[in-house]
Protein backbone atom coordinates (compact mmCIF):
# COMPACT_ATOMS: atom_id res chain seq x y z
CA UNK A 1 0.00 0.00 0.00
CA UNK A 2 0.55 3.27 -0.31
CA UNK A 3 1.08 6.31 2.09
CA UNK A 4 -2.05 7.35 0.87
CA UNK A 5 -3.63 4.38 0.69
CA UNK A 6 -2.97 3.78 4.32
CA UNK A 7 -4.01 6.84 5.09
CA UNK A 8 -7.32 6.19 3.23
CA UNK A 9 -7.97 2.78 5.02
CA UNK A 10 -7.13 4.81 8.33
CA UNK A 11 -9.89 6.94 7.51
CA UNK A 12 -12.08 5.07 6.46
CA UNK A 13 -12.04 3.13 9.81
CA UNK A 14 -12.01 5.72 11.65
CA UNK A 15 -15.26 7.21 9.86
CA UNK A 16 -16.65 3.91 10.61
CA UNK A 17 -16.01 3.90 14.49
CA UNK A 18 -17.10 7.21 15.07
CA UNK A 19 -19.52 7.84 12.20
CA UNK A 20 -21.59 10.73 13.92
CA UNK A 21 -17.94 12.66 13.74
CA UNK A 22 -17.31 15.10 10.71
CA UNK A 23 -13.55 14.20 9.37
CA UNK A 24 -13.12 16.29 6.46
CA UNK A 25 -11.37 18.94 8.26
CA UNK A 26 -9.07 16.97 10.60
CA UNK A 27 -5.78 17.95 10.48
CA UNK A 28 -3.01 15.38 10.25
CA UNK A 29 -0.46 16.99 12.83
CA UNK A 30 -2.65 17.35 15.91
CA UNK A 31 -3.66 15.00 18.30
CA UNK A 32 -7.17 13.04 16.17
CA UNK A 33 -8.59 13.13 19.69
CA UNK A 34 -8.23 16.72 20.61
CA UNK A 35 -10.19 17.56 17.42
CA UNK A 36 -13.14 14.65 17.43
CA UNK A 37 -15.10 12.58 20.24
CA UNK A 38 -12.75 9.43 20.23
CA UNK A 39 -12.31 7.57 23.58
CA UNK A 40 -10.14 4.94 24.62
CA UNK A 41 -12.42 2.17 23.52
CA UNK A 42 -12.66 3.70 20.13
CA UNK A 43 -8.72 4.11 20.07
CA UNK A 44 -9.01 -0.06 20.92
CA UNK A 45 -11.61 -0.29 18.04
CA UNK A 46 -9.14 1.42 15.83
CA UNK A 47 -6.35 -1.60 16.61
CA UNK A 48 -8.87 -4.09 16.17
CA UNK A 49 -10.18 -3.43 13.20
CA UNK A 50 -5.93 -3.22 11.50
CA UNK A 51 -5.71 -6.62 12.92
CA UNK A 52 -8.81 -8.43 11.58
CA UNK A 53 -8.39 -6.32 8.11
CA UNK A 54 -4.92 -6.60 7.58
CA UNK A 55 -3.56 -8.13 10.18
CA UNK A 56 -0.99 -5.82 11.64
CA UNK A 57 -0.56 -6.57 15.85
CA UNK A 58 0.19 -2.85 17.40
CA UNK A 59 1.75 -3.33 20.73
CA UNK A 60 0.59 -1.28 23.84
CA UNK A 61 3.79 0.51 23.46
CA UNK A 62 3.40 1.61 20.32
CA UNK A 63 -0.25 3.08 20.52
CA UNK A 64 1.41 6.68 21.51
CA UNK A 65 2.69 6.39 17.37
CA UNK A 66 -1.04 6.29 16.15
CA UNK A 67 -1.97 9.99 18.10
CA UNK A 68 -2.25 11.61 14.53
CA UNK A 69 -3.37 10.78 11.21
CA UNK A 70 0.43 11.67 10.24
CA UNK A 71 1.92 9.91 12.64
CA UNK A 72 -0.10 6.95 11.98
CA UNK A 73 0.43 6.72 8.69
CA UNK A 74 3.97 6.80 9.31
CA UNK A 75 3.93 4.28 11.45
CA UNK A 76 1.75 2.09 9.90
CA UNK A 77 3.65 2.74 5.92
CA UNK A 78 6.32 0.40 6.48
CA UNK A 79 3.82 -2.50 8.17
CA UNK A 80 1.04 -2.60 5.37
CA UNK A 81 3.95 -1.46 2.52
CA UNK A 82 3.63 -4.99 1.24
CA UNK A 83 -0.14 -5.38 1.39
CA UNK B 1 -65.50 -3.81 48.17
CA UNK B 2 -62.17 -2.67 49.62
CA UNK B 3 -61.19 0.76 50.73
CA UNK B 4 -60.44 3.67 48.52
CA UNK B 5 -56.59 4.19 48.54
CA UNK B 6 -54.87 7.45 48.86
CA UNK B 7 -53.99 8.96 45.22
CA UNK B 8 -50.03 8.32 46.47
CA UNK B 9 -50.59 4.50 46.72
CA UNK B 10 -52.81 4.58 43.51
CA UNK B 11 -50.32 3.98 40.43
CA UNK B 12 -51.46 5.07 37.01
CA UNK B 13 -50.32 4.72 33.78
CA UNK B 14 -49.44 8.26 32.06
CA UNK B 15 -47.13 7.47 29.07
CA UNK B 16 -47.03 4.33 26.60
CA UNK B 17 -43.75 3.57 24.27
CA UNK B 18 -44.11 1.06 21.97
CA UNK B 19 -42.59 -0.86 18.60
CA UNK B 20 -43.98 -3.74 17.70
CA UNK B 21 -43.98 -5.70 14.59
CA UNK B 22 -47.18 -3.71 12.93
CA UNK B 23 -47.20 -0.57 14.55
CA UNK B 24 -44.45 1.84 16.32
CA UNK B 25 -47.05 3.98 18.56
CA UNK B 26 -49.28 3.03 20.39
CA UNK B 27 -52.12 4.57 17.40
CA UNK B 28 -50.66 2.65 15.23
CA UNK B 29 -50.39 -0.44 16.93
CA UNK B 30 -53.71 0.04 17.36
CA UNK B 31 -54.87 0.70 13.86
CA UNK B 32 -53.39 -2.69 12.99
CA UNK B 33 -55.29 -4.70 15.56
CA UNK B 34 -58.49 -3.23 15.08
CA UNK B 35 -57.47 -3.30 10.90
CA UNK B 36 -56.49 -7.49 11.53
CA UNK B 37 -53.09 -6.26 10.18
CA UNK B 38 -49.71 -8.75 10.91
CA UNK B 39 -46.72 -7.83 11.60
CA UNK B 40 -45.26 -11.45 10.88
CA UNK B 41 -42.37 -12.03 7.76
CA UNK B 42 -39.95 -14.23 6.30
CA UNK B 43 -36.44 -13.09 8.08
CA UNK B 44 -32.80 -15.00 7.62
CA UNK B 45 -31.41 -15.58 10.20
CA UNK B 46 -27.57 -16.92 10.75
CA UNK B 47 -27.30 -21.01 10.44
CA UNK B 48 -31.16 -21.19 10.39
CA UNK B 49 -31.88 -19.23 6.76
CA UNK B 50 -35.19 -18.03 6.46
CA UNK B 51 -37.54 -18.61 9.14
CA UNK B 52 -40.65 -16.34 10.23
CA UNK B 53 -40.66 -13.41 12.60
CA UNK B 54 -41.71 -10.50 13.67
CA UNK B 55 -39.33 -7.62 13.24
CA UNK B 56 -39.76 -4.56 14.40
CA UNK B 57 -39.22 -0.93 11.48
CA UNK B 58 -38.84 1.69 14.34
CA UNK B 59 -36.08 4.54 13.83
CA UNK B 60 -33.39 3.82 16.00
CA UNK B 61 -31.95 6.91 14.88
CA UNK B 62 -34.93 8.97 16.08
CA UNK B 63 -33.21 9.09 19.63
CA UNK B 64 -29.76 8.01 19.23
CA UNK B 65 -26.20 8.69 17.84
CA UNK B 66 -24.92 6.80 15.28
CA UNK B 67 -22.05 5.43 17.16
CA UNK B 68 -24.60 4.53 20.34
CA UNK B 69 -25.83 2.08 18.17
CA UNK B 70 -22.49 0.65 16.97
CA UNK B 71 -21.45 0.09 21.02
CA UNK B 72 -25.38 -0.71 21.88
CA UNK B 73 -27.14 -4.09 21.71
CA UNK B 74 -30.55 -4.28 19.89
CA UNK B 75 -32.11 -4.65 23.30
CA UNK B 76 -31.20 -1.41 24.38
CA UNK B 77 -32.06 0.38 21.16
CA UNK B 78 -35.42 -1.09 21.36
CA UNK B 79 -35.67 -0.24 24.96
CA UNK B 80 -34.40 3.32 24.22
CA UNK B 81 -37.12 4.26 21.61
CA UNK B 82 -39.19 2.96 23.95
CA UNK B 83 -39.07 4.68 27.04
CA UNK B 84 -37.83 8.26 24.79
CA UNK B 85 -41.49 7.53 23.40
CA UNK B 86 -43.42 7.33 26.76
CA UNK B 87 -41.72 10.61 27.90
CA UNK B 88 -42.84 12.00 25.28
CA UNK B 89 -46.36 10.30 25.48
CA UNK B 90 -46.54 11.46 28.46
CA UNK B 91 -45.89 14.80 27.48
CA UNK B 92 -43.27 15.46 29.89
CA UNK B 93 -39.76 17.06 29.16
CA UNK B 94 -36.77 15.28 30.22
CA UNK B 95 -34.39 18.52 30.79
CA UNK B 96 -36.83 19.51 33.41
CA UNK B 97 -36.95 16.48 35.13
CA UNK B 98 -35.38 14.90 37.98
CA UNK B 99 -33.57 11.94 36.94
CA UNK B 100 -32.54 10.97 40.51
CA UNK B 101 -35.84 10.16 40.96
CA UNK B 102 -36.89 7.80 37.77
CA UNK B 103 -36.39 4.27 37.67
CA UNK B 104 -36.18 2.19 34.59
CA UNK B 105 -37.44 -1.15 34.82
CA UNK B 106 -37.14 -3.57 31.72
CA UNK B 107 -38.16 -6.90 31.30
CA UNK B 108 -36.47 -9.69 29.40
CA UNK B 109 -36.83 -13.12 28.48
CA UNK B 110 -33.06 -13.30 27.55
CA UNK B 111 -30.07 -11.25 27.29
CA UNK B 112 -26.33 -11.53 26.06
CA UNK B 113 -27.11 -13.99 23.51
CA UNK B 114 -27.34 -12.40 20.72
CA UNK B 115 -23.90 -10.58 20.88
CA UNK B 116 -22.30 -14.14 22.00
CA UNK B 117 -23.39 -15.72 19.23
CA UNK B 118 -22.04 -12.95 17.01
CA UNK B 119 -19.11 -12.97 18.95
CA UNK B 120 -18.27 -16.43 17.91
CA UNK B 121 -19.31 -16.27 14.53
CA UNK B 122 -16.34 -13.32 14.47
CA UNK B 123 -13.92 -15.40 16.34
CA UNK B 124 -14.41 -18.86 13.66
CA UNK B 125 -13.31 -16.34 11.37
CA UNK B 126 -9.90 -16.33 12.63
CA UNK B 127 -9.40 -19.57 13.79
CA UNK B 128 -11.66 -18.83 17.22
CA UNK B 129 -8.65 -16.84 18.35
CA UNK B 130 -9.79 -14.86 21.39
CA UNK B 131 -8.05 -12.60 20.95
CA UNK B 132 -10.18 -11.41 18.43
CA UNK B 133 -13.28 -11.31 20.62
CA UNK B 134 -14.43 -7.40 21.26
CA UNK B 135 -13.84 -5.30 24.11
CA UNK B 136 -17.37 -3.99 23.55
CA UNK B 137 -18.65 -7.15 24.51
CA UNK B 138 -19.24 -7.50 28.47
CA UNK B 139 -20.95 -3.96 28.22
CA UNK B 140 -23.12 -5.37 25.72
CA UNK B 141 -23.72 -8.96 27.81
CA UNK B 142 -24.11 -8.14 31.30
CA UNK B 143 -27.79 -8.56 32.14
CA UNK B 144 -28.80 -4.89 33.18
CA UNK B 145 -27.50 -3.79 29.48
CA UNK B 146 -30.91 -2.89 28.13
CA UNK B 147 -32.30 -1.12 31.11
CA UNK B 148 -28.60 0.30 31.54
CA UNK B 149 -28.37 1.81 27.77
CA UNK B 150 -31.87 3.75 28.55
CA UNK B 151 -30.35 5.69 31.51
CA UNK B 152 -26.99 6.70 29.57
CA UNK B 153 -28.85 7.65 27.11
CA UNK B 154 -31.59 9.97 28.92
CA UNK B 155 -29.34 10.96 31.41
CA UNK B 156 -31.14 9.28 34.22
CA UNK B 157 -29.23 8.45 37.27
CA UNK B 158 -32.12 6.46 39.71
CA UNK B 159 -32.13 3.16 39.79
CA UNK B 160 -32.38 0.84 36.89
CA UNK B 161 -33.07 -2.99 36.61
CA UNK B 162 -33.00 -5.45 33.96
CA UNK B 163 -35.87 -8.29 34.79
CA UNK B 164 -35.04 -11.66 33.82
CA UNK B 165 -38.52 -13.48 33.69
CA UNK B 166 -38.78 -15.85 30.53
CA UNK B 167 -41.92 -14.30 28.55
CA UNK B 168 -43.33 -12.69 31.48
CA UNK B 169 -40.86 -10.08 31.12
CA UNK B 170 -43.29 -7.28 30.52
CA UNK B 171 -45.44 -7.81 33.24
CA UNK B 172 -42.90 -8.37 35.96
CA UNK B 173 -41.22 -5.01 34.73
CA UNK B 174 -44.10 -3.31 34.75
CA UNK B 175 -45.14 -4.99 38.32
CA UNK B 176 -41.05 -3.86 39.51
CA UNK B 177 -42.13 -0.28 38.50
CA UNK B 178 -45.22 0.30 40.35
CA UNK B 179 -44.13 -1.45 43.38
CA UNK B 180 -41.02 0.97 43.20
CA UNK B 181 -43.58 3.94 43.55
CA UNK B 182 -45.30 2.31 46.03
CA UNK B 183 -41.98 2.11 48.06
CA UNK B 184 -41.59 5.73 47.43
CA UNK B 185 -37.99 5.18 45.78
CA UNK B 186 -38.65 6.97 43.02
CA UNK B 187 -41.12 8.96 41.35
CA UNK B 188 -41.57 8.36 38.25
CA UNK B 189 -41.04 4.51 36.86
CA UNK B 190 -40.14 3.56 33.13
CA UNK B 191 -41.30 -0.33 33.29
CA UNK B 192 -41.96 -2.77 30.90
CA UNK B 193 -39.91 -5.03 28.30
CA UNK B 194 -38.27 -5.51 25.17
CA UNK B 195 -36.82 -8.36 23.31
CA UNK B 196 -34.31 -8.84 21.02
CA UNK B 197 -34.47 -12.50 20.19
CA UNK B 198 -34.83 -12.87 16.71
CA UNK B 199 -31.53 -11.46 16.32
CA UNK B 200 -29.89 -15.09 17.09
CA UNK B 201 -30.78 -18.12 16.07
CA UNK B 202 -30.89 -20.11 19.25
CA UNK B 203 -34.53 -19.60 20.04
CA UNK B 204 -35.71 -20.31 16.49
CA UNK B 205 -33.59 -23.28 16.91
CA UNK B 206 -34.48 -24.92 20.20
CA UNK B 207 -37.78 -23.94 19.79
CA UNK B 208 -37.87 -26.11 16.21
CA UNK B 209 -36.30 -28.83 18.25
CA UNK B 210 -38.90 -28.90 20.66
CA UNK B 211 -41.46 -28.95 17.90
CA UNK B 212 -42.65 -25.89 19.11
CA UNK B 213 -41.73 -23.75 16.07
CA UNK B 214 -44.69 -22.79 13.82
CA UNK B 215 -44.73 -23.00 10.19
CA UNK B 216 -47.09 -21.75 7.31
CA UNK B 217 -46.82 -21.56 3.48
CA UNK B 218 -48.50 -17.86 4.54
CA UNK B 219 -46.30 -15.95 7.45
CA UNK B 220 -49.53 -13.94 8.26
CA UNK B 221 -50.91 -17.12 8.79
CA UNK B 222 -48.02 -18.66 10.78
CA UNK B 223 -49.11 -17.38 14.58
CA UNK B 224 -52.76 -18.84 15.22
CA UNK B 225 -53.51 -19.52 19.31
CA UNK B 226 -56.66 -21.47 19.64
CA UNK B 227 -56.23 -22.85 16.11
CA UNK B 228 -57.10 -26.39 15.77
CA UNK B 229 -54.11 -26.57 13.41
CA UNK B 230 -51.78 -24.43 15.35
CA UNK B 231 -47.93 -25.56 15.48
CA UNK B 232 -45.86 -23.70 17.66
CA UNK B 233 -44.42 -19.84 18.52
CA UNK B 234 -43.49 -17.69 15.69
CA UNK B 235 -40.36 -15.86 17.49
CA UNK B 236 -40.52 -11.78 17.19
CA UNK B 237 -38.97 -8.90 18.69
CA UNK B 238 -40.44 -5.69 20.09
CA UNK B 239 -40.74 -3.42 23.15
CA UNK B 240 -43.01 -1.17 25.26
CA UNK B 241 -42.34 0.57 28.03
CA UNK B 242 -45.12 2.94 30.02
CA UNK B 243 -44.38 5.93 32.40
CA UNK B 244 -45.78 4.94 35.44
CA UNK B 245 -46.42 7.28 38.30
CA UNK B 246 -48.42 7.96 41.41
CA UNK B 247 -51.73 9.47 41.18
CA UNK B 248 -51.27 12.16 42.90
CA UNK B 249 -48.44 13.11 40.81
CA UNK B 250 -50.02 13.08 37.72
CA UNK B 251 -53.47 14.55 38.78
CA UNK B 252 -51.27 17.55 39.88
CA UNK B 253 -49.79 17.82 36.25
CA UNK B 254 -53.08 16.95 34.89
CA UNK B 255 -51.76 14.46 32.83
CA UNK B 256 -53.72 12.06 30.64
CA UNK B 257 -53.80 8.50 32.07
CA UNK B 258 -54.49 5.40 30.41
CA UNK B 259 -55.73 3.18 33.24
CA UNK B 260 -54.85 2.43 37.23
CA UNK B 261 -52.41 -0.66 38.01
CA UNK B 262 -54.87 -2.41 40.28
CA UNK B 263 -54.27 -5.64 40.45
CA UNK B 264 -50.89 -8.08 40.19
CA UNK B 265 -49.50 -11.28 41.16
CA UNK B 266 -46.21 -13.57 40.17
CA UNK B 267 -46.41 -16.93 40.85
CA UNK B 268 -44.23 -20.37 40.41
CA UNK B 269 -45.59 -23.74 39.46
CA UNK B 270 -42.57 -25.70 40.67
CA UNK B 271 -43.84 -28.27 38.13
CA UNK B 272 -41.43 -28.29 34.79
CA UNK B 273 -39.03 -26.18 32.97
CA UNK B 274 -40.75 -25.63 29.81
CA UNK B 275 -44.75 -27.28 30.61
CA UNK B 276 -47.06 -24.45 31.81
CA UNK B 277 -49.69 -25.75 34.51
CA UNK B 278 -52.75 -24.98 34.62
CA UNK B 279 -53.38 -24.79 37.96
CA UNK B 280 -50.79 -22.57 39.16
CA UNK B 281 -52.03 -20.31 35.91
CA UNK B 282 -55.47 -20.34 37.49
CA UNK B 283 -53.97 -19.26 41.11
CA UNK B 284 -51.90 -16.44 39.81
CA UNK B 285 -55.31 -14.81 38.40
CA UNK B 286 -57.08 -15.26 41.96
CA UNK B 287 -53.83 -14.00 43.47
CA UNK B 288 -54.44 -10.47 40.99
CA UNK B 289 -58.56 -10.89 41.44
CA UNK B 290 -58.03 -10.43 45.17
CA UNK B 291 -55.16 -7.60 45.29
CA UNK B 292 -57.57 -5.95 42.78
CA UNK B 293 -60.72 -6.09 45.53
CA UNK B 294 -62.85 -7.69 42.49
CA UNK B 295 -64.37 -10.96 41.33
CA UNK B 296 -63.64 -12.75 37.92
CA UNK B 297 -67.31 -11.02 37.04
CA UNK B 298 -65.76 -7.75 36.92
CA UNK B 299 -62.89 -8.08 34.16
CA UNK B 300 -64.33 -7.13 31.12
CA UNK B 301 -61.20 -8.48 28.87
CA UNK B 302 -58.39 -11.37 29.10
CA UNK B 303 -55.30 -10.63 26.92
CA UNK B 304 -54.64 -14.21 26.94
CA UNK B 305 -50.74 -15.38 26.51
CA UNK B 306 -51.28 -17.74 24.57
CA UNK B 307 -48.22 -18.69 21.73
CA UNK B 308 -50.04 -20.96 19.52
CA UNK B 309 -48.45 -23.90 21.27
CA UNK B 310 -50.58 -27.22 21.29
CA UNK B 311 -50.14 -27.36 25.28
CA UNK B 312 -49.59 -23.88 26.34
CA UNK B 313 -52.89 -22.59 24.65
CA UNK B 314 -54.92 -25.72 26.38
CA UNK B 315 -53.69 -24.86 29.43
CA UNK B 316 -54.30 -21.42 29.95
CA UNK B 317 -58.13 -22.33 28.70
CA UNK B 318 -58.24 -24.62 31.67
CA UNK B 319 -57.15 -22.37 33.67
CA UNK B 320 -59.52 -19.32 32.42
CA UNK B 321 -62.55 -22.13 32.99
CA UNK B 322 -61.57 -22.82 36.27
CA UNK B 323 -61.30 -18.79 37.07
CA UNK B 324 -64.28 -16.99 35.17
CA UNK B 325 -66.44 -20.41 33.70
CA UNK B 326 -69.32 -18.85 34.30
CA UNK B 327 -69.01 -15.23 33.59
CA UNK B 328 -70.18 -15.06 29.50
CA UNK B 329 -69.58 -11.09 30.22
CA UNK B 330 -65.63 -11.90 30.11
CA UNK B 331 -64.22 -11.45 26.43
CA UNK B 332 -61.17 -13.13 25.73
CA UNK B 333 -58.55 -12.30 23.12
CA UNK B 334 -54.96 -13.04 21.77
CA UNK B 335 -52.65 -10.21 20.52
CA UNK B 336 -49.64 -12.45 19.59
CA UNK B 337 -51.76 -13.58 16.79
CA UNK B 338 -50.67 -10.21 15.14
CA UNK B 339 -47.44 -9.99 16.00
CA UNK B 340 -45.99 -13.11 16.99
CA UNK B 341 -44.35 -14.22 20.55
CA UNK B 342 -42.54 -10.80 21.77
CA UNK B 343 -40.67 -12.58 24.25
CA UNK B 344 -39.43 -10.18 27.23
CA UNK B 345 -42.31 -7.55 25.37
CA UNK B 346 -44.70 -9.81 24.83
CA UNK B 347 -46.94 -8.96 28.33
CA UNK B 348 -46.40 -5.01 28.47
CA UNK B 349 -46.83 -4.79 24.38
CA UNK B 350 -49.93 -6.96 24.50
CA UNK B 351 -51.55 -4.97 27.21
CA UNK B 352 -50.81 -1.95 25.69
CA UNK B 353 -52.63 -2.85 22.61
CA UNK B 354 -56.05 -3.62 24.62
CA UNK B 355 -55.95 -0.33 27.02
CA UNK B 356 -57.50 1.96 24.24
CA UNK B 357 -60.63 -0.36 24.64
CA UNK B 358 -61.41 1.68 27.43
CA UNK B 359 -62.28 4.61 25.35
CA UNK B 360 -63.22 3.00 21.97
CA UNK B 361 -65.03 0.01 23.59
CA UNK B 362 -64.07 -2.46 20.71
CA UNK B 363 -62.11 -5.59 21.88
CA UNK B 364 -59.47 -6.51 19.58
CA UNK B 365 -59.95 -10.11 17.92
CA UNK B 366 -57.40 -13.18 18.06
CA UNK B 367 -57.01 -13.47 13.93
CA UNK B 368 -56.32 -16.59 12.12
CA UNK B 369 -58.88 -18.94 13.69
CA UNK B 370 -59.85 -20.89 11.15
CA UNK B 371 -61.20 -23.99 12.62
CA UNK B 372 -61.21 -23.56 16.49
CA UNK B 373 -60.11 -25.97 18.85
CA UNK B 374 -62.73 -27.37 20.76
CA UNK B 375 -60.42 -27.30 23.71
CA UNK B 376 -59.99 -23.39 23.08
CA UNK B 377 -63.56 -22.99 22.99
CA UNK B 378 -65.17 -20.28 24.96
CA UNK B 379 -68.64 -18.58 23.57
CA UNK B 380 -67.27 -15.19 24.41
CA UNK B 381 -63.87 -15.69 22.76
CA UNK B 382 -63.16 -12.91 20.06
CA UNK B 383 -62.45 -14.50 16.53
CA UNK B 384 -61.37 -12.81 13.87
CA UNK B 385 -63.34 -9.65 13.94
CA UNK B 386 -63.41 -6.80 16.22
CA UNK B 387 -66.00 -6.22 18.59
CA UNK B 388 -68.12 -3.44 20.34
CA UNK B 389 -68.68 -4.07 23.33
CA UNK B 390 -71.22 -1.57 26.27
CA UNK B 391 -68.09 -0.84 28.67
CA UNK B 392 -64.61 -1.68 29.12
CA UNK B 393 -63.64 -1.30 33.04
CA UNK B 394 -61.00 -3.97 33.63
CA UNK B 395 -58.45 -5.32 31.41
CA UNK B 396 -56.84 -8.70 32.86
CA UNK B 397 -53.13 -9.52 31.42
CA UNK B 398 -51.76 -13.06 31.70
CA UNK B 399 -48.42 -13.59 30.83
CA UNK B 400 -46.46 -17.00 31.67
CA UNK B 401 -42.95 -18.41 31.12
CA UNK B 402 -40.43 -21.09 31.11
CA UNK B 403 -39.63 -22.47 34.44
CA UNK B 404 -43.12 -21.95 35.30
CA UNK B 405 -43.33 -18.26 35.83
CA UNK B 406 -46.78 -16.99 35.85
CA UNK B 407 -47.77 -13.37 36.24
CA UNK B 408 -51.03 -11.48 35.85
CA UNK B 409 -51.57 -7.67 35.54
CA UNK B 410 -55.17 -5.88 36.15
CA UNK B 411 -55.89 -2.50 34.79
CA UNK B 412 -58.87 -0.77 35.69
CA UNK B 413 -60.45 2.32 33.23
CA UNK B 414 -59.71 5.00 34.99
CA UNK B 415 -61.69 7.17 37.37
CA UNK B 416 -61.14 9.63 40.27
Amino acid sequence: MTKEEVKSVLMEIVAEIIPDEDLTNLKGDIPIREQVELDSMDFLDIIMELRKRYGIEVPEDDYIHLATVDSSVAYLEPRMRDL
Amino acid sequence: MMAKKPNEARIVITGVGLTAPNGNNLAEFRESLLAGKSGIQKFNVRYMGEVLAGVCHFDPLKYQKKKELRLGTRAGSVAIYCAQEAIANAKLDLACLDKSRIGVYVGITEHGNVDTEKQIYEIKQFDYDTTFVSHHYNPRIVANNPAGEVTLNMGITGPHYTLGAACAGGNIGLIQGLQMLLLGEVDLALAGGVSETIHAFGAFASFRSEGALASHADPEKACRPFDKNRNGVVVSEGGCIYLVERLSDALKRGAKIYGEVVGYAVNSDAFDFVLPNAQRQAECMKLALNKAGISAGDIDIINTHATGTREGDAAECQAIREVFGNHINVYINNTKSYIGHTMGAAAALELAGNLPSFEDHIVHPTINVDQLDPECSFENLVINKPIKVDKVDYILNNSFGMLGINSVVIIKRFEE
